[in-house]
């Protein structure tokens, strides 16, 4: 390094500003991180306190204190909305679970044709929620959908089943179309635990008298845990956030019987325009995707453990 | 306890045969050993008692039941893999009980029997933690834990020591000998490891190409080798094997050199055969066993030496060939000393040059 010389005003300017070698070299990754992530969050946050409207830019600085978290706490179409999104995870996600495994069983006993069945398996991945919804909407629908022809041609059913107006079996159509577009993401993970798992202690389960469904149970599940957990955490970010497809089949309704924590927070956001009190609604639910995540990681990391693959 | 029985057995893999209707009877109570190269079909052959192969043709008995159409939990095995094959998620006493568990046992009877086990392995303090946790040498006594807990008919052990280095793997050796004579159980183990087949067996079995070549005790197979794979299979350093023909009443080797024919042999006049001598039966005079009646002497040019303490192994060269030597009482030899030396021939053996097979009567 350059000493400064005390003759030179700028010279000294430089060294008073010269910063530690690892704040420059991860400047630029702070710099990025906080345009993106850290003053949109913390704009929200502090939004969150505010009366903030977005037809009226100006009350973003009318201070209100705790008021829309005190609000949300009493709002009785906040916590139904909570209670149904947890329990629409927990349906869809167990289902998925139990869909995926069975699917991947099936596929990894395949002999013939298995990786044209693999990639068969995901297209429903491939498609965006948005036209699955679409899809949905129109199976369900109880004038023109798939499902009541079908129900009436077979002479199953005489009048027509109004599966996207009844709130029960809104929810039921909305799980459904959920289960259809991402049961193969276990079925593929879990395919990939299938394929890592060791042959000899299968054997050795053989041998020391298990039937197929004792092996299963004793030596394959034990091993494919991890693999279903990882699942589970991802599945479980998405579906806590599930917005566009319910959007769609029934934007909430009918009465709001198939409100989920995110359209009741995008409606409350865009359509009735309180920003403020929306954000507030957005901080208290991301704790459930937070909880949600962090019990699938300690789920995993004990699985983990219990394979004596470390932490 | 039980008897084991191979009848014409034959494994094929589509049109790929890699048995060739072998037949074998182990006696209830002995320790046999099947010993081969590898892809000679030993591993698949226990396979085939342990059910986890289909057999394709012949049949397998246990005790006095066909086996061939049995699921492996419904004929009484315990086997010992070469990877261990521990659950990895289950604790040593988990994993030493749970064939008791899926047998419906009683709590107390499981634990008895985990507890027994563990103390004849010296397992006991081990009992809590995970195969994770455990050496190699651990985890395959584990391995042989959990098949002695269920007092089955038969052992199977599939290369159980291959995975484990030289020192563990010969104090295992003998841990397996003492276990047997304990149990006195019927074993059948798969080695390619020569050694590891005449410490342990009863009775060895040696395997090529899905053929059994030779059945007999270790003694048996060393001493009077049916063919000449036999012969450089078992024993080390291998046999000497050097080609020749019987002329005049005589082995007359490639460069002229002739032996008495050793005794107990039946050749004919101007037959190719080939002359086997182990190390051991050829010796420079002067650091030799004491004369035998069948002596031949030969003078060899030694090209290197490898000194092992009581003896040296001398590398010489003979009709062209390297020959491998032994001197007792060594004493140093320089590279190109010319020694006589002296044959045994009354241990030594003629093969037929075209088929292998030996020549003895």
């Amino acid at each position: 390094m350059v000493t400064p010389s005390i003759d030179l005003p700028n010279g000294l300017l430089m060294t008073r500003l010269k910063l530690p070698p690892w704040l420059v070299l991860l400047l630029p990754a702070i710099l990025i991180l906080m345009a993106v992530v850290l003053i949109p969050l913390l704009l929200s946050l502090y939004s969150s306190f505010t009366s903030y409207r977005l037809t009226r830019p100006d009350s973003i600085t009318n201070w209100i204190g705790t008021f829309n978290y005190e609000k949300a706490a009493k709002d009785e179409n906040f916590w139904a909305a909570f209670g149904r999104t947890v329990l629409f995870l927990t349906i869809a996600l167990n289902l998925e679970m139990l869909f995926g495994l069975g699917l991947a069983l099936m596929v990894s006993k395949v002999t013939k044709g298995q990786r044209l069945l693999r990639t068969v398996m995901m297209f429903p991945m491939m498609f965006s929620p948005i036209l699955v919804g679409f899809q949905f909407k129109f199976i369900f629908n109880d004038n023109v959908g798939l499902v009541n022809n079908a129900l009436q041609s077979l002479g199953l059913s005489s009048t027509a089943i109004p599966w996207l107006v009844d709130g029960k079996l809104a929810l039921f159509s909305i799980a459904f179309a959920e289960i259809w577009m991402s049961t193969s993401v276990f079925g593929i993970l879990i395919l990939a635990g299938l394929y890592a798992i060791p042959q000899d202690p299968l054997e050795a389960a053989k041998v020391d008298g298990c039937t197929s469904w004792q092996s299963f149970r004793f030596v394959t599940l034990p091993f494919l845990m991890p693999f279903i957990y990882i699942a589970m955490a991802i599945r479980s970010l998405d579906v806590a956030r599930a917005y566009d497809m319910v959007q769609i089949m029934t934007n909430g309704g009918p009465a709001r019987r198939t409100e989920l924590l995110w359209t009741l927070i995008g409606r409350t956001g865009y359509v009735d325009a309180k920003m403020g009190y929306a954000n507030a609604m957005g901080y208290i639910s991301i704790f459930l995707a937070i909880f949600f995540t962090v019990y699938f990681f300690k789920k995993l990391t004990s699985a983990r453990a219990e394979l004596g693959m470390g932490g | 306890m039980a008897q084991v029985h191979l009848r014409s057995v034959v494994k094929k893999y589509g049109g790929l045969q890699v048995v060739h209707a072998i037949n074998l009877d182990i006696a209830d109570g002995e320790f046999v050993v099947l010993v081969g190269p590898s892809g000679c079909g030993k591993s698949t052959t226990l396979r085939m008692i342990a059910g986890l192969e289909d057999i394709s043709g012949g049949e397998v008995l246990i005790g006095d039941r066909v086996v061939n159409d049995l699921p492996p939990r419904e004929r009484n095995l315990a086997m010992v893999f070469q990877n261990y094959a521990l659950y990895p998620h289950m604790s040593v006493r988990e994993n030493l009980g749970f064939s008791l568990k899926i047998a419906k046992r009683s709590q107390s009877e499981i634990d008895r029997a985990v507890d027994d086990a563990a103390e004849i392995l010296s397992l006991t303090p081990l009992l809590d933690r995970k195969p994770g946790q455990l050496s190699g040498g651990q985890r395959q006594r584990v391995a042989m834990g959990r098949a002695i807990v269920r007092h089955p008919d038969v052992f199977l052990f599939d290369e159980p020591l291959s995975n484990l280095d030289a020192k563990l793997r010969t104090q295992m050796r003998v841990e397996i000998k003492k276990l047997h004579q304990r149990l006195k159980s019927t074993i059948v183990y798969v080695t390619h490891d020569q050694v590891e087949a005449m410490t342990l067996a009863d009775r060895i079995v040696i395997m090529r190409d899905g053929h059994i070549e030779q059945i007999g005790t270790p003694l048996e197979v060393f001493e009077r080798p049916n063919t000449t794979f036999v012969a450089t299979f078992i024993g080390s350093p291998p046999m000497n094997m050097l080609p020749a023909r019987v002329g005049g009443g005589r082995v007359v080797l490639t460069d002229g050199t002739a032996f008495d024919i050793p005794p107990g042999h039946k050749v004919e006049e101007g037959q190719d055969v080939i002359f086997g001598a182990r190390a051991d039966n050829i010796m420079p005079v002067g650091h030799s066993l004491p004369a035998t009646e069948h002596v031949a002497e030969v003078k060899m040019s030694v090209q290197l030496t490898e000194p092992l303490g009581t003896e040296t192994l001398l590398f010489a060269q003979l009709a062209g060939q390297e020959v491998q030597a032994k001197m007792l009482n060594p004493r140093p030899v320089a590279s190109g000393e010319v020694l006589t030396f002296q044959i045994n021939l009354d241990k030594c053996h003629l093969f037929d040059a075209e088929t292998g097979a030996s020549l003895r009567v």
